[in-house]
C-alpha cells in the first residue's frame, strides 16, 4: 500500500527561503505531519516543525497544506492523489522563525489585554449553573488555540497594520466566551468593539472554515457578540430606562 | 566562549501542564518571583490529552460519595503500593481544588441541580470525575492558564510589566538542574527557537515535566514524555520510586498504524461501552481476580442494570482498574480472539439509550478522532482497541505533604513523582493529583525559600559542564542519527520491558541498553544551514539531548521490573504471575552511581512506611488479609489472620487463561 510522494516544503528563516523538493515513502492511514517526520528522520533531520500531541487536542501543528490552512496532525494522506504534489507551507499571518515554525506570541499578548473571568463575590464551591447555560460558552472553550482562525482571518492575513487594533476570531471568541459564562460579572461590551476591533469583522466566515474543532465561530461567538455590542449603545428601551433613572448602568471593563 | 542569558527566580517550575501551572501559580500567590518553563508554546502541554476528568470526592451525584471512599478505591487500585500519606490528602483535597477551578472560570458539565456533574470511572466506587465531554484535560490548562494570565494582569496593573513576577518560558528546554554544593541553585536550558542557552539562577525548582512514554513505541503520550524530570532529578542525586510500575492504557487505537497508541478514553466503557472478542463475548467477564470479586456483576444482565441503578447492582467487569483490562486484551489477542489489526472490539453501537445523538454528544472528542483517523463511524460499527503505554506511576521520591525531594530546593509534582498512585493509577486520579500535589510543591518551594539563611549561588564549572554536554552532539562528525538511536530504544523497551515481563527479557533488555547507551553517547549533529550558530529551532539536536534522558529511564524501569518478583498493578511478570505480600513492603529506588560522565542506575530496597491506624481502619478486614501481611494488619486483626492464612502470597487469578 506505500508509495513514493512528491513534497513541496517550505525551508528558510525569517530572511529568506524557498520550496523544496523531496520524494517520500506515504503508507496506509498517514497524515500529513507523519511525511513530515519521515522526512526529518531520513533526509532532513534540521527540518523544523512545531507538533505535540499528533492527535488533533493541543493545536500546534498549523500549517497551509497546499495552500489550505490545515493542522498537519488531521490531514490525512488517503485525501490526496498518488500523483499530487503536496505543497506544505508555514501559516502565512505569522512571523516565520524557520521552516514550518511561525512566531505566534501575537496570540498571547492579546489574550493577555482581554479581562478575565470575574466570579464576583460567589465562593469557590457555590456556583449553581444550568447546563443549557454552560453549553455555549463550553462551545467556545473547545477551542485548542491551533490559531488557523486568526492565520485565515483577512483583517490581519493581508493587513499587517490591523495587528494592533485587532485581536482576532480567537479573543474576540474569548470575550464572547467570558460575556455568555453565567457567572461572569464584568462586562467587556464595550472593548470588545473600541480596543479589540470587533467591527473590523465583516462575518466572511473564514474562520469557522477552517476551524479543526467546528466552533461556529462566527454565528455563535461574533455575531451575538456584535449584537451585544448594538444593544448596549443603542437599546431604545435601555436609553430610556436610564434617562428614567429605572435602568442602572452597570460599569465597563477596561482592558487587562 | 559561547553567549549565556542569565535569569534570577526564586522558584522555577520545568513543566507547563497541570502540575507546572497549578506550582507556579502557588509560588506567585506566595509572592515568589516565578519561572515557568516548557518545550511547548503555553498551554499545549500533555494535560489537554487528559480525556475523562478529575477524580473528587464532592458527593454531587451520588451523596454517599466522601474522601474516605475515594481514598479506599485509589489504594485498592494501586494494589496498597501507595504513598498511603500522599492517597490520603489526594482524596481530601480534590474537590478543593475542583471548586477553585471553577472559580477561576473553568465550565464543568452540570447535574439537575446546577452543580459540577460527576462520572463513572473504572475502580471509583461513586460517580465522581468531574469532566468536560470527554475534553476535560483541555479545560484543566486552560484554565489554569487563564488563572496565569489573571495573575500577570495584577502584575502589569501594580508594577507595568506582565512578566513582573510569573513568565512562561515556552519553546525552552532545561538540560542539568545546577547545583551548588548539596544544594539546588539553578537549572541550565537552551531555548528552541534560538538554540540559545539561559542559566536560571534560583534556590528553588519544581520538576513537574511529567512522564517517559517516548520511551516505548507504542504509547499515547506526546514528543515532550522524554522522562526530562526524572533524569534530571536523577543526575542531581535525587532518587526514583518504583520505577517498574508502567501503566499500559488498555484502550489506545490500534489502526492506522500512524495513529498507534493513540487514546481511546476510558469514558467509552463508563458510558455503557462495552469489550468484545472476534467472537463476540464479553470477556471481561472471565477476567475479575479474587481481590475484586466481591465488587464486579457476574452477569451481563446485572452489569447492564447498574448504570441506571448502581445501588442494587453491581458495575461490570469493562470497569476493572486499567492493569487489569489491559492484561486481559493482551490474553485475549494472544489466545487468536482478537480484531483483525491486532486488538479487540470496543462498541457502543446501541448502548445508548438516546442512540447515535446521544453517542455524539458524551463522546465528542471519540467521535471526532475516529471519524478523522480511522475513518470509523463509532455509532455504527465497533472501535479496535489495545494496550499503550500512558503514565509512569514511578517517579522522583518525594515528601508527601511539601513535594520536596532528597536534594534541598528540589521539588517534584504530577506524574514526574512517585508514591502517589502505589502499581496502578485509577483513572481520573491524575487530574486532581496535579492539582493537588502542584499546588503542594509550589508552597512547599515557598517555604523552603523562606526558612533559607542565604541564596545559593551558581558555581561557573556547573555552567561551563552544561555547555560542553550541550554541545556534544555538534562535535562528532561521524555521530549515528538520532532518529534510528531512538526508534531501536522504543522497540527495545515495547517488546522487552513492555506490559508482560520475563527474566531472561529483562536481562536481555538491560544488555540491549548497555549497547544503546554507548550509541547515545556518540550520536551527532550537523548545524542547520540558516541562523547565526546553526542551533535554532534544530529538532535533531533536540532528540540527541533528549536520548540521554530516555536512556536513563529505560535503564530504571528495566532494572527494577528485573529486580521485583511478583506480579501488581502496572508490572506484570510472567514468571511471577502472584502478588506477593512481602514484596508489598518493599519499595524499589533508584539513584545514579559510578563515573559521573557516564552514570548507571543503582537500586536499593526500602522498607514501605506502616500505614496509619486510623487509615487501615477504614478497610474490612479481610480485604486488608489480601494484600498485608500478618505482621502489618492491626493487632486485633493479625491474631485471627495467623490462625487462618499467614497473610503471605495472595492468588491474584491474572489473566485465567
Amino acid at each position: 500500500m506505500s508509495y513514493e510522494a512528491k513534497f513541496k516544503v517550505w525551508r528558510g528563516d525569517d530572511g529568506a527561503g524557498e520550496l523544496t523538493d523531496y520524494t517520500v515513502e506515504v503508507n496506509e492511514g498517514e497524515v500529513v505531519l507523519d511525511i513530515i517526520h519521515r522526512l526529518q528522520a531520513t533526509q532532513a533531520p534540521d527540518l523544523a516543525v512545531r507538533w505535540n500531541c499528533k492527535a488533533g487536542k493541543c493545536g500546534s501543528c498549523s500549517a497551509e497544506i497546499n495552500g489550505m490552512p490545515r493542522l498537519m496532525c488531521m490531514t490525512r494522506m488517503s485525501t490526496f492523489t498518488e500523483d499530487e504534489t503536496i505543497t506544505v507551507t508555514p501559516i502565512r499571518t505569522f512571523p516565520v522563525i524557520r521552516d514550518l515554525v511561525t512566531d505566534v506570541s501575537f496570540n498571547y499578548e492579546k489574550a493577555r489585554q482581554i479581562p478575565s473571568f470575574d466570579p464576583g463575590d460567589v465562593k469557590p464551591g457555590e456556583f449553581r449553573m444550568q447546563q443549557e447555560d454552560v453549553e455555549r460558552s463550553q462551545e467556545f472553550r473547545k477551542c485548542i488555540e491551533c490559531y488557523l482562525c486568526q492565520n485565515v482571518c483577512h483583517v490581519i492575513r493581508d493587513h499587517e497594520e490591523n495587528k494592533p487594533e485587532f485581536a482576532g476570531p480567537r479573543f474576540l471568541m474569548r470575550i464572547a466566551e467570558l460575556e455568555m459564562h453565567p457567572a461572569d460579572q464584568a462586562d467587556r461590551r464595550e472593548i470588545a468593539a473600541k480596543d479589540h476591533g470587533l467591527g473590523f469583522c465583516n462575518i466572511t466566515k473564514c474562520c469557522t472554515e477552517v476551524c479543526p474543532e467546528h466552533i461556529k465561530i462566527t454565528d455563535n461567538a461574533l455575531i451575538p457578540m456584535k449584537e451585544r455590542v448594538v444593544g448596549r449603545k443603542y437599546d431604545p428601551v435601555v436609553w430610556l430606562g436610564t434617562k428614567l433613572g429605572i435602568v442602572k448602568k452597570g460599569q465597563d471593563t477596561p482592558s487587562a | 566562549m559561547t553567549e549565556i542569558e542569565r535569569h534570577a527566580y526564586d522558584v522555577v517550575v520545568i513543566g507547563a501542564g497541570g502540575a507546572g501551572l497549578r506550582a507556579a501559580i502557588e509560588a506567585r500567590l506566595q509572592g515568589k518571583k516565578t519561572a515557568i518553563i516548557s518545550k511547548s508554546l503555553f498551554g499545549k502541554a500533555h494535560t489537554v490529552m487528559a480525556e475523562g476528568g478529575a477524580a473528587a470526592a464532592m458527593g454531587n451525584v451520588n451523596p454517599n460519595d466522601n474522601w474516605q471512599v475515594h481514598f479506599r478505591d485509589t489504594m485498592r487500585g494501586g494494589k496498597f503500593m501507595n504513598s498511603w500519606r500522599m492517597a490520603e490528602l489526594h482524596a481530601k483535597e480534590a474537590p478543593e481544588r475542583i471548586w477553585e477551578l471553577e472559580h477561576w472560570g473553568a465550565l464543568f458539565d452540570r447535574t439537575k441541580d446546577g452543580k459540577i456533574s460527576q462520572r463513572n470511572f473504572g475502580g471509583h466506587e461513586y460517580p465522581r470525575l468531574a469532566h468536560v465531554g470527554d475534553r476535560t484535560g483541555l479545560e484543566l490548562i486552560r484554565t489554569a492558564q487563564q488563572k496565569i494570565v489573571a495573575l500577570q494582569q495584577e502584575d502589569h496593573a501594580e508594577h507595568g510589566d506582565y512578566e513582573a513576577r510569573l513568565k512562561v518560558w515556552a519553546e525552552t528546554t532545561v538540560t542539568r538542574l545546577l547545583k551548588d554544593g548539596d544544594r539546588i541553585c539553578g537549572a541550565f536550558a537552551y531555548v528552541r527557537e534560538t538554540g540559545k542557552f539561559v542559566v536560571f539562577e534560583a534556590p528553588s525548582v519544581v520538576l513537574a515535566t511529567g512522564g517517559i512514554g517516548k520511551a516505548f513505541k507504542v504509547t499515547s503520550n506526546s514528543w515532550e514524555y522524554t522522562g526530562d524530570g526524572h533524569a534530571l532529578a536523577l543526575l542531581a542525586g535525587a532518587t526514583l520510586l518504583n520505577m517498574e510500575f508502567v501503566q499500559f492504557h488498555p484502550t489506545g487505537m490500534v489502526w492506522p498504524p500512524s495513529v498507534k497508541g493513540i487514546l481511546v478514553t476510558e469514558s467509552v466503557r463508563g458510558d455503557r461501552g462495552v469489550l468484545k472478542n472476534s467472537e463476540g463475548r464479553r470477556f471481561m467477564f472471565d477476567y475479575v481476580p479474587e481481590v475484586f470479586k466481591n465488587q464486579y456483576a457476574t452477569t451481563e444482565e446485572e452489569g447492564d442494570r447498574w448504570y441506571d441503578d448502581p445501588d442494587n447492582n453491581k458495575r461490570p467487569p469493562e470497569l476493572l482498574p486499567r492493569d487489569e483490562v489491559a492484561r486481559a486484551i493482551n490474553s485475549e489477542v494472544k489466545a487468536g480472539r482478537g480484531s483483525p489489526h491486532g486488538g479487540v472490539f470496543l462498541t457502543v453501537v446501541d448502548r445508548m439509550p438516546g442512540g447515535a445523538a446521544e453517542i455524539v454528544r458524551r463522546l465528542p472528542s471519540m467521535h471526532h478522532q475516529f471519524k478523522e483517523l480511522a475513518d470509523v463511524d463509532i455509532t455504527k460499527e465497533p472501535m479496535e482497541v489495545g494496550p499503550t503505554c500512558h503514565y509512569v506511576m514511578g517517579g522522583v521520591e518525594v515528601d508527601p505533604d511539601t513535594g520536596a525531594a532528597k536534594v534541598p530546593g528540589l521539588f517534584a509534582a504530577g506524574e514526574v513523582s512517585g508514591g502517589m498512585h502505589g502499581s496502578n493509577r485509577l483513572g481520573g486520579n491524575s487530574l486532581s493529583d496535579l492539582l493537588v500535589f502542584g499546588r503542594r510543591a509550589g508552597l512547599g518551594a515557598s517555604e523552603y525559600i523562606d526558612a533559607l539563611p542565604e541564596r545559593p549561588s551558581v558555581p561557573e564549572s556547573e555552567i561551563e559542564a552544561a555547555v560542553a554536554e550541550a554541545l556534544a552532539p555538534f562535535e562528532r562528525e561521524d555521530g549515528e542519527n538520532p532518529y534510528a538511536v531512538h526508534a531501536e530504544l522504543q522497540q527495545t523497551m515495547n517488546d522487552l520491558v513492555g506490559i508482560i515481563r520475563k527474566e531472561a527479557e529483562l536481562q536481555q533488555a538491560i544488555e540491549a541498553l548497555g549497547k544503546l547507551r554507548e550509541r547515545v553517547a556518540h550520536v551527532g549533529v550537523t548545524p542547520v544551514a540558516v541562523g547565526d550558530d546553526g542551533r535554532g529551532y534544530h529538532p535533531g539536536w533536540h532528540l540527541s539531548l533528549d536520548l540521554r534522558n530516555m536512556m536513563l529511564v529505560s535503564e530504571a524501569v528495566a532494572k527494577a521490573a528485573l529486580e521485583r518478583q511478583e506480579s501488581r498493578g502496572g508490572h506484570t511478570r510472567d514468571d511471577y504471575p502472584q502478588m506477593s505480600a512481602e514484596w508489598r513492603k518493599v519499595n524499589l529506588v533508584c539513584s545514579l552511581a559510578g563515573d559521573p560522565s557516564s552514570p548507571h542506575v543503582e537500586l536499593k530496597r526500602q522498607p514501605m512506611t506502616p500505614m496509619r491506624e486510623d487509615l487501615l481502619g477504614l478497610f474490612e478486614t479481610d480485604e486488608l488479609k489480601k494484600y498485608l501481611t500478618a505482621e502489618e494488619l492491626p493487632a486485633d486483626v493479625a491474631a485471627e489472620a495467623d490462625a487462618t492464612a499467614g497473610g503471605a502470597a495472595v492468588d491474584d487469578e491474572e489473566g485465567e487463561q
